[in-house]
């Protein structure tokens, strides 16, 4: 786990060391053990240096095979690097070192661009082909680690963020109004669009061959569920997937084993491994499978609230007792979120629009402050398995569509929603109106997503008449429609829910800005045994009523798991991750400052008079909706990202 | 009075959820869900207005788009509220 940087073209020797090192430098948080530059007539490779897999010098890179022909820098783990070795050895090929990242150069040898179908892990890397003058580029199936590129003046420079690539003198950072609004509509903005003008990201699940002055980008594997069949309705067609005849309890068996092998394989390291335990289903199972699994006393790590309507310490400690877990629990107070968010979104390099990623970068700093730099995660089941809200609600806005004058079925809402007092004291009537019943066609592709999409994009309201103008009636929804595989509308309707959290939203936000980003901030390394690719496959493949059994989030996985957790965990219900929003900000001086009129003004994106007012009901009686929060966070985001900016505008040079 | 109720639902309604935004058209019959001026939460603090300014004691099964869910509506609803009372 690194951080990687180079270019392809050519750059006198001298200049090129001295530009590897300056763009190693804006990511050397991502490496703290180490740096290696290499430099030849046509490309140039930058590499800071987690050491994880084998900690001595042969580890380091870029790492050359025998010959010097190939060189590559890489990011991330090959967690099959142990039986990929072995395969390449009975071929033939024989290893100088032990780490990961020889296999990688040595299974490029052997299959070429074909290489990454044979991984199982969380990887960006690029491979100068000296012998070819090809530069080959790919990244991991489900968007783990980050890799961002562009072209400048004939050249291409890449790198794992984009703070590195503005150390290339000539190549500035700009925030693309298009991902903005992307990003307060989706929450995300569309890969290969980033947060920056003329920035892009590889994609998650392909390559990318940049050769004579020519870019190919394409993908080699790619997320799909079965079709659901011809039977309209929500619960015809639960049956699309390969279930066959097997009872649930042989699904449930198969996940059990798949997920134990890949936690197995994930806890591969020659440094210590510790878990990620918010005392949820989820990554309880995985801190349970590891402790029976790691070799000596699994650490756990998690963040604890003051405020209880978010705080779970009381969960993880359960946990961490009935598992014999040592537990660290790092508290995150309303100030600390205040205090983080200016160094969370120069990380994230981005808007967001919620503080959540603040605790988790909390987190992993005090990780790191344990002397530990790689974490086990439960990140991913909420996707592959169906646990989140969304799910349910769409469910649940199905039933109630299709008798629309029902004053029973809206009460529906307020079971999935507990957490959410102003849910709880509304009508039937209103709770139908609110989540579309009758306004969203079932036909739509993004149905189970439009009440979330236009509850977000209500934030655009405080968007400035320059931004709309320049936006030109652009709506994100609209792309991402046209983004949609082609036997999309034959699957599922959970599946395609599924689709659109799992293809977008996990690598958009919740890896990158709640993943990768906070995390690396500090040199540490999450990994997810949810997200091996088998696991997706096999889950993608599960009939819809084995993981959302009526209104019963991950049906299957709490199967699967039983025995693994006290009871009290395994049956409990999903408690979002969520943190405070505004209410964060209220004591915050800098927040006034960057939401003042002038302020406004002056970066040009937002409405100085709206934005006044949404300041001033901040603090009269703080924000308590979900449009008046989300506004906040991302106007507030986007101020510090742009003054971020205009701090390193002048760069490198 | 009429007028007044008229003006002073208006001003709730573009001050608390449109952030005092009188650049946004924002029609005395338009839908206040459907056109994203108001959520959940804000139905809640229409209903706060309502019975704090006009002194409205609203009951549950009052609290229904039918009623509330555009500036006209609001405005009726208030009158029929306090005609008793006139």
């Amino acid at each position: 786990m690194c951080g990687i940087a180079g270019y392809h073209g050519h750059l006198p020797p001298g200049k090129a060391r001295a530009l590897l090192e300056r763009m190693c430098a804006a990511i050397a948080h991502r490496g703290p053990d180490g740096q290696g530059i290499h430099v030849e007539s046509e490309a140039g490779l930058g590499h800071r240096r987690l050491a994880i897999i084998d900690l001595s010098d042969d580890g380091a890179q870029p790492m050359a095979n025998d010959d010097g022909t190939l060189h590559v820098t890489y990011n991330g783990e090959i967690f099959n690097h142990v039986e990929l070795r072995a395969m390449l050895e009975a071929r033939g090929r024989s290893f100088r070192t032990a780490s990961d990242t020889e296999v990688l150069l040595r299974l490029y040898e052997e299959f070429g661009t074909e290489c990454v179908g044979h991984i199982n892990g969380d990887f960006a890397f690029a491979i100068w082909d000296g012998a070819r003058h090809r530069l080959f580029l790919a990244r991991d199936r489900m968007g783990v680690r980050p890799l961002f590129h562009t072209t400048h003046e004939g050249r291409f420079y890449f790198a794992s963020e984009a703070k590195a690539l503005f150390a290339v003198p000539g190549i500035t950072a700009e925030i693309d109004p298009v991902a903005l609004d992307q990003i307060f509509t989706l929450w995300a903005p569309i890969a290969p669009r980033t947060g920056f003008k003329g920035i892009f990201e590889l994609p998650p699940a392909h390559l990318m061959i940049v050769e004579d002055g020519r870019t190919e980008i394409r993908p080699y594997w790619a997320l799909s569920f079965p079709d659901a069949g011809d039977v309209a309705g929500d619960d015809a067609g639960d049956d699309a997937g390969d279930r066959g005849n097997r009872p649930d309890a042989e699904l449930a068996e198969e996940l059990r084993a798949l997920l134990e092998d890949a936690t197995r394989i994930r806890l591969r390291a020659d440094v210590e491994v510790g878990a990620l335990l918010s005392g949820g289903l989820d990554s309880s199972i995985i801190t349970a499978l590891a402790a029976r699994l790691a070799p000596g006393r699994l650490r756990s790590f998690g963040v604890t609230f003051d405020d209880p309507e978010f705080d779970e310490s009381t969960w993880q400690r359960t946990m961490a007792e009935a598992l014999g877990v040592t537990h660290h629990a790092v508290a995150c107070r309303a100030g600390d979120i205040a205090g983080m968010f200016p160094a969370v979104i120069r990380h994230c390099g981005r808007s967001v629009l919620r503080t959540a990623p603040a605790p988790l970068y909390r987190l992993a700093q005090s990780v790191r402050e344990q002397s530990v730099k790689v974490v086990l995660s439960g990140e991913g089941a909420d996707e592959i398995f169906a646990g989140y809200d969304i799910f349910r609600e769409a469910r649940i806005r199905r039933f109630c569509t299709r008798q629309p004058n029902s004053k029973i079925r809206p009460h529906l809402f307020r079971r999935i929603y507990p957490y959410l007092p102003s849910l709880q004291q509304q009508t039937p009537d209103y709770l139908a109106a609110f989540f579309g019943v009758g306004a969203d066609s079932p036909e739509d592709p993004l149905f189970s997503h439009l009440p979330r999409f236009r509850t977000t994009a209500g934030a655009k309201m405080f968007f400035s008449p320059e931004l709309r103008s320049t936006l030109a009636g652009y709506d994100a929804a609209h792309e991402l429609v046209s983004l949609l595989p082609d036997d999309f509308r034959r699957w599922h309707p959970l599946h395609q829910a599924q689709y659109l959290e799992t293809r977008f939203l996990l690598p958009g936000y919740i890896l990158s800005s709640q993943g990768d980003r906070v995390a690396m901030a500090h040199g540490v390394e999450g990994r997810f045994p949810f997200l091996d690719h088998r696991m997706v496959e096999f889950a993608s493949r599960l009939p819809p009523e084995v993981k959302l059994k009526g209104l019963r989030e991950k049906h299957i996985l709490r199967q699967a798991a039983a025995g693994l957790l006290p009871p009290t965990i395994a049956n409990r219900p999903k408690q979002p991750y969520r943190a405070p929003d505004s209410a964060s900000f209220r004591e915050e001086g800098y927040a006034a400052d960057l939401l003042s009129p002038a302020a406004i003004a002056d970066t040009g994106f937002f409405n100085p008079a709206t934005t006044a007012k949404l300041l001033e009901k901040s603090r009269r009686s703080g924000l308590s909706g979900f449009r008046d929060n989300v506004a906040f966070v991302g106007i507030l985001s986007t101020q510090l990202l742009s003054k971020e900016l205009s701090k390193t505008a002048p760069c490198g040079a | 009075m009429s007028e007044t109720v008229h003006s002073q639902v208006r001003t709730f309604v573009i001050d608390n959820f449109l952030f005092g935004d009188h650049g946004t058209p924002l029609a005395d019959d338009q839908s206040l869900i459907e056109n994203d001026v108001i959520d959940s939460t804000g139905v809640l603090e229409l209903v706060s207005f309502i019975e704090e300014r006009f002194g409205i004691a609203m009951a549950d099964a009052d609290i229904v788009p039918a009623n509330l869910d555009s500036v006209a509506r609001i405005v009726s609803f208030i009158e029929r509220k306090r005609e008793p009372v006139n």
